[in-house]
This record gives structure tokens, C-alpha cells and sequence, in this order.
């Protein structure tokens, strides 16, 4: 059971030993990179590639770690017992189950992502300590143990807004998704797109990565930026022509909307491209 | 098995626990890779480096584990400013000279001598490349525009640049009553605060509870909010003098925003770059001087370190020790810096210097390395960045 990539997904080596490391020891695998690199998309692909379930737990500012556990639906209860519902004398009834339940009791070894980490209250990682560590957990109300059938495979992603506590970090292995390099990058879009032309997707490349190079940009197009631009840029049907042209007209690429998500980064183009049309006057 | 890694990781200040030390040998015991180099390497790395600021701390220590490379050692540096010394002599004055100042004795005679030459021989060393480092240009003579000189019997700085200078000069005391101007650089420092009130929801907020309750037609609608925890202390460093003399307006205006902002503010001046000790009053900055070292046993880790500083010298005063202008400093800064950054974690650099020039400057490319690129400009931009990477 080894991963190596899928056919919708380039995995550099780093990352396979990372991916192999954690399945084989079963222990979480924290995942950071800049934002559009695939941090996501890696637990899709591994439990696609591996056969395995997904489990994806979205994590928002407002969750709390109990919530991945279960929850006391106290609310219903009270109004069951107002109505008078037999429901309402098995305490289990009113217990939600939460998606690390889920993934401790699934049949077999599922994949477990917990999305986005770092949005969480500073406290949550260290609420999970145990959870992770020993797949286990106590339930009060019904006074039961729950503990994992088959060690789940799990996946955490990070976008790094806040620092992550450090016996949370001793207890998964870590992976930096750099951003790729121009090989790699050319390896993912023919992944995507594999009858695109040859020489648009390498005009498209480097224009990428040139806006990538301009100092002072707030938000640099990622990976997944690139590969929207690329489909529009195929729908719209803009020749490679145009793109190699480089008239201080083009200077800002056909499109821009795809890579530059920021006004500030738009404004900066167009006064370089301003620049660049009055020294190309003179 | 690895032990040598392990130890040797630990002493570059990466956070290598034994638990991970250990994952690491169960991962090589299942055979997780097939025993290359390279991807022993990755393995390693992802058990061991949880922080990808350490990536490179790690690449220093496994190649100098595993291919015998040279780790740099901040002690073998210790002899450089001598050699500065020899060479200086060598350069300027001939060998009976020489021998004629070692019958005087003293560095400072020689100090003395080397100033009457080069008060008569001011062009002479221009685009010498002999000296240690690649500036291309000779390291003494004043009123010249030299990064890495020594100056001599210069009043004011004028390209501020001067490994040593000798002449003392006076400083103005920061002044904090700036209160105009100040307003949106509170607003920046008012996210530090925010912090304060994050966290889990606990205490009852009874205004906000008799309110909602009304609406509610009665029914009690209890709300919570976060417990405040009023922690939030802060070390403030601030560069004073020489290149930062454009610049201290804009520290004042700070300087007064942030003492009204915190209740735990602690402030102290350094010039240039922070040495073995630091000061609180700069009027009497030669008289009351307080050790680094006591700073750093006096106030605790949860203490937020916030250093204001254009970091714009000669790279030596970063680098050596001796590199100092102003005393001989036995250490050299960039050591003093790594144990402000190991004693108080969180920690970031403002710079006043506009974020555009940054590449511009050697020492301010140091520093920010040092300081694993949490500096940042002293704009209002800057400051939200700065607080966000505080409170995180």
C-alpha cells in the first residue's frame, strides 16, 4: 500500500516518503504550503489512490474539538421530555456523533482529513492530543469507550495563521509543500490537461512564472490559480501567439482575473505596464 | 543509531524531541524507504523538522552530519579583529615603523599613529582589495565611502557605514510624547490587544444577556465571552542613534502609541545591533547600562520581543566580534540576537527602512534571516503583519 501520485495528481518524491512514512506508522501527517498548493487535494487523492474512505472535517474559527467527537443534543431532549416522547429515557439517543467517531467506527481504514487546522481556536490542536494519539475517547453520558476499529489514516492541513502547539507537532509527521518548480508545474497541467497545446501551455508558464517573480505582490498566483488561468485561457481560445507577443499592451496577461486576486496586485501591474509603455516611447 | 543527528539538530536550536527521534528509527525499522540518501533525507526531515523555518537549520546539520561538512563555528571567528589589526599596520606603515610602534607598545599608539597617516594619506587605500571580505574597497580612511571601514576622528556619520567609530557622540532621548500621527499606527497595535480577548467563550457578559433576554420575550438567552486574559507583555528594542537618526521620528510616534497600548511594556535602547548590554535612558547611556543577559533572566518567554531598527551598519557589527562601533564586543550581535530569539519566541523586527530597498542592504538581509523573516516595515501594513505573526 504504497502512494505514489495519481493520475490527477503529481506527488514529488519528499512527499511520497512523507505520505508512505505516516501510512505505515500510522500517524497524522500535518501538511503546510502556501495556499493552492494541494494541501486539500492530497487526502482526496490518497484515499482515492489507496481505496479508502474520505472523511473531511472542515474546520471554522467557531469549531470546538469536542464537536469532532460527538455532541449532547440537550435541546431536543428537553423538548422530547416536554412532549412527553419515550425517546426521551435512553440518553444515547440525543448523542451526535462527530466525524472522528465516524472515522474510528468505519468498517474499513478510512482516511481522515481535518482541514485546515490553524483557523481554530489556539486550544483545539492541544484538545485533540489524546484523540490522536490513542484513536480513542470516553463518552460521559453513556459512559462507553470509543475506540478505532482500524487506525484511520490522517491527513492535516495548516495554513500556517497560527502556530501550532508543540506536543501536537511531536506526535505527526510534517510536510512543506514547496511551491513547484517548472518541471513539476508542467507535469501537473499536462495531468490536467493532457491534449492542450505544447507551446500554450509553455507561453502560459512563463508568464506565470514571471508575474510570480514581481516583487511587492500580496498574493502570489499558486498552482491552482494557474490551472483556472489555463482553462480560460482554453475556452477563450487565446493563441500562443498572443501570449508571446509581449506588446506593452499585453504586458498584463489576457485574463488576469484568474491569476491576480488582490486590486492592490492589479494596480501594480498595470503601473508597471505603464512604465514599461513610456520607456518603450522614448 | 542516528544519535549524532539527533544531538546535533538540538544543538542548532531545532525542537527535536526523543519521541520524535524515535518515530524516526520505528519509521526506518518498517522500512518506510529503501535506505537512499536522499530519501532517508525526507524521512528524517518530516519525523524530525515540524516547522518548515527550520527546513533550513536542518539542511546546515544533515549535511554536516552526514558528508563531514564544515559547520560554521562562531568561535574561530574570535581572531579576525586581530588580523584586521596586522593587516591594517601592514598596509599603512612600513616595517620599521612597525617595529618602532611595538617598542611604543599599545594599541593605541597604534591607533594614534594610523590616524596621522591617514590624515596625510586619506586616498591612498581606496580600491585595495586585500581586506577580509569582497567589498572591493579599502576598509580605512575617513570621508570616504567605504561599507566596511574603519573610521577615524570623524564627527558625523556620513554614509553611515564605519565598522568602528571612535568618536562618542550624543543622543536624543526618545520622546514620547508624540501623541499626533499616532492614530493609525493604534490601530495596528490595537490587533496585540485583540488577542487579549480570544479563546474560549466563559464569562457570563451580563449586559449582553439582559439585553438579548428582553428580546428573547423573557426567556433567559444567556452569552458568554471569552475570559480576558490580560497578558499581554511586551519588550520593546529600540535602535537609537547613528543610521536610525532619520528615522526616529517614526519610532516616537510609535514608541508613544505603544505605552499607552500595554500595560506590561518594558523598553530599551541598543544601537546599531543588541550587544551584552542595553540601556534605559539614553541621556545616561554610558553610566547605566543593563547586561543583555539580566534582560533576558529578568523577563519571562511569554514576553512578546519587538525590535525597532533599520538594521542598516556594516555587516560586521552583525557578523564578529569586535564588529561593534562603539565598544569591543566580545560576542558578535548575531549571537546576542539568536538568544533574544531563543529566550522569547515570539518576536518580530520593524523596519522604517521602506521594504522596497531591503535587498539593498547586506546587514539588513542578515537580520532578517536572523530573525527568520518576521521583519517588517513600519508601515501600516507592516505593523498588522508584525502583530499578526505576535499573536499567533
Amino acid at each position: 500500500m504504497k502512494f505514489e501520485g495519481t493520475d490527477s495528481y503529481v506527488a514529488t518524491e519528499d512527499l511520497m516518503v512523507a505520505v508512505n512514512a505516516a501510512i505505515t506508522l500510522q500517524r497524522p501527517l500535518l501538511v503546510k504550503g502556501e495556499p493552492g498548493t494541494g494541501k486539500t487535494m492530497l487526502a482526496i487523492e490518497v484515499a482515492e489512490a489507496i481505496g479508502a474512505p474520505l472523511i473531511e472535517w472542515h474546520i471554522k474559527s467557531t469549531t470546538k474539538a469536542q464537536q469532532g467527537l460527538y455532541e449532547y443534543d440537550a435541546v431536543s431532549r428537553l423538548r422530547d421530555s416536554q412532549l412527553g416522547d419515550e425517546r426521551v429515557h435512553d440518553i444515547s439517543n440525543y448523542i451526535v456523533q462527530g466525524k472522528l467517531w465516524e472515522a474510528f467506527e468505519s468498517d474499513e481504514r478510512p482516511v481522515l482529513l481535518i482541514d485546515e487546522i490553524d483557523k481554530a481556536d489556539i486550544e483545539f490542536p492541544n484538545d485533540l492530543l489524546l484523540e490522536l494519539d490513542r484513536m480513542e475517547f470516553f463518552v460521559y453520558e453513556t459512559k462507553q469507550t470509543i475506540k478505532t476499529v482500524h487506525r484511520p489514516i490522517v491527513f492535516i492541513t495548516s495554513n500556517n495563521e497560527k502556530e501550532l502547539p508543540d506536543a501536537f507537532l511531536r506526535r505527526c509527521f510534517f510536510h512543506y509543500i514547496r511551491f513547484p518548480e517548472r518541471e513539476t508545474m508542467q507535469q501537473i497541467v499536462d495531468v490536467h490537461y493532457p491534449d492542450l497545446k505544447r507551446n500554450l501551455i509553455s507561453e502560459a508558464l512563463n508568464i506565470f512564472f514571471e508575474i510570480r517573480d514581481v516583487p511587492g505582490m500580496k498574493k502570489k498566483p499558486s498552482t491552482s490559480e494557474l490551472l483556472d488561468w489555463i482553462k480560460l485561457l482554453v475556452a477563450e481560445d487565446v493563441s500562443p501567439e498572443v501570449l508571446r507577443s509581449r506588446d506593452m499592451k499585453t504586458l498584463i496577461p489576457p485574463l488576469h482575473g484568474a491569476l491576480l486576486k488582490n486590486e492592490q496586485d492589479v494596480h501594480l501591474f498595470e503601473r508597471l505596464a505603464f512604465m514599461a509603455r513610456r520607456e518603450g516611447g522614448s | 543509531m542516528f544519535s549524532e543527528l539527533f544531538y546535533e539538530l538540538r544543538k542548532a536550536q531545532v525542537p527535536v524531541s526523543l519521541k520524535e527521534y524515535l518515530a524516526l528509527l520505528e519509521a526506518m525499522e518498517a522500512h518506510v524507504t529503501d535506505m537512499s540518501v536522499e530519501e532517508f533525507y525526507y524521512l528524517s526531515r518530516a519525523a524530525l523538522v515540524k516547522d518548515e523555518r527550520n527546513f533550513d537549520k536542518y539542511d546546515v546539520v544533515f549535511g554536516h552530519v552526514f558528508k563531514g561538512l564544515e559547520a560554521l563555528e562562531d568561535d574561530e571567528t574570535a581572531e579576525i579583529p586581530e588580523e584586521w589589526l596586522r593587516k591594517l599596520a601592514e598596509l599603512t606603515l612600513t616595517e620599521e615603523e612597525m617595529a618602532e610602534i611595538e617598542a611604543m607598545g599599545g594599541f593605541d599608539k597604534l591607533m594614534e599613529e594610523l590616524r596621522k597617516r591617514l590624515e596625510e594619506q586619506q586616498k591612498r587605500h581606496q580600491g585595495g582589495n586585500k581586506w577580509i571580505g569582497t567589498a572591493g574597497r579599502s576598509p580605512f580612511g575617513a570621508y570616504g565611502y567605504n561599507p566596511e571601514g574603519v573610521r577615524i576622528g570623524q564627527d558625523g556619520s556620513r554614509h553611515r557605514r564605519a565598522v568602528k567609530v571612535w568618536d562618542r557622540r550624543e543622543y536624543k532621548n526618545l520622546d514620547d510624547s508624540v501623541e499626533l500621527g499616532t492614530r493609525n499606527i493604534k490601530v495596528a497595535l490595537r490587533r496585540l490587544r485583540r488577542f487579549a480577548r480570544e479563546g474560549a467563550a466563559l464569562e457570563l457578559d451580563l449586559p449582553d444577556t439582559v439585553r438579548s433576554t428582553a428580546n428573547n420575550g423573557g426567556y433567559l438567552d444567556l452569552k458568554l465571552i471569552p475570559e480576558r486574559h490580560n497578558t499581554i507583555k511586551v519588550l520593546l528594542f529600540l535602535d537609537i542613534g547613528g543610521s536610525m537618526d532619520d528615522h526616529t521620528r517614526t519610532c516616537e510616534e510609535l514608541f508613544s502609541a505603544t505605552r499607552t497600548e500595554f500595560k506590561h511594556l518594558e523598553y530599551f535602547y541598543f544601537h546599531n545591533f543588541v550587544y551584552e548590554y542595553v540601556w534605559r535612558d539614553n541621556r545616561r547611556r554610558h553610566q547605566e547600562r543593563i547586561p543583555t543577559w539580566e534582560v533576558m533572566h529578568t523577563y519571562a518567554s511569554d514576553y512578546k520581543l519587538i525590535l525597532v531598527g533599520d538594521a542598516t551598519m556594516s555587516p560586521y557589527e552583525i557578523a564578529y566580534p569586535g564588529g561593534s562601533v562603539e565598544h569591543w564586543n566580545e560576542e558578535p550581535g548575531q549571537v546576542w540576537l539568536d538568544r533574544l530569539l531563543t529566550t522569547y519566541p515570539s518576536a518580530i523586527w520593524l523596519n522604517p527602512v521602506n521594504e522596497r530597498h531591503w535587498t539593498y542592504t547586506q546587514s539588513l538581509q542578515m537580520t532578517q534571516q536572523l530573525m527568520g523573516d518576521r521583519m517588517f516595515p513600519l508601515t501600516l501594513d507592516g505593523l498588522d503583519r508584525g502583530m499578526r505573526e505576535l499573536s499567533r
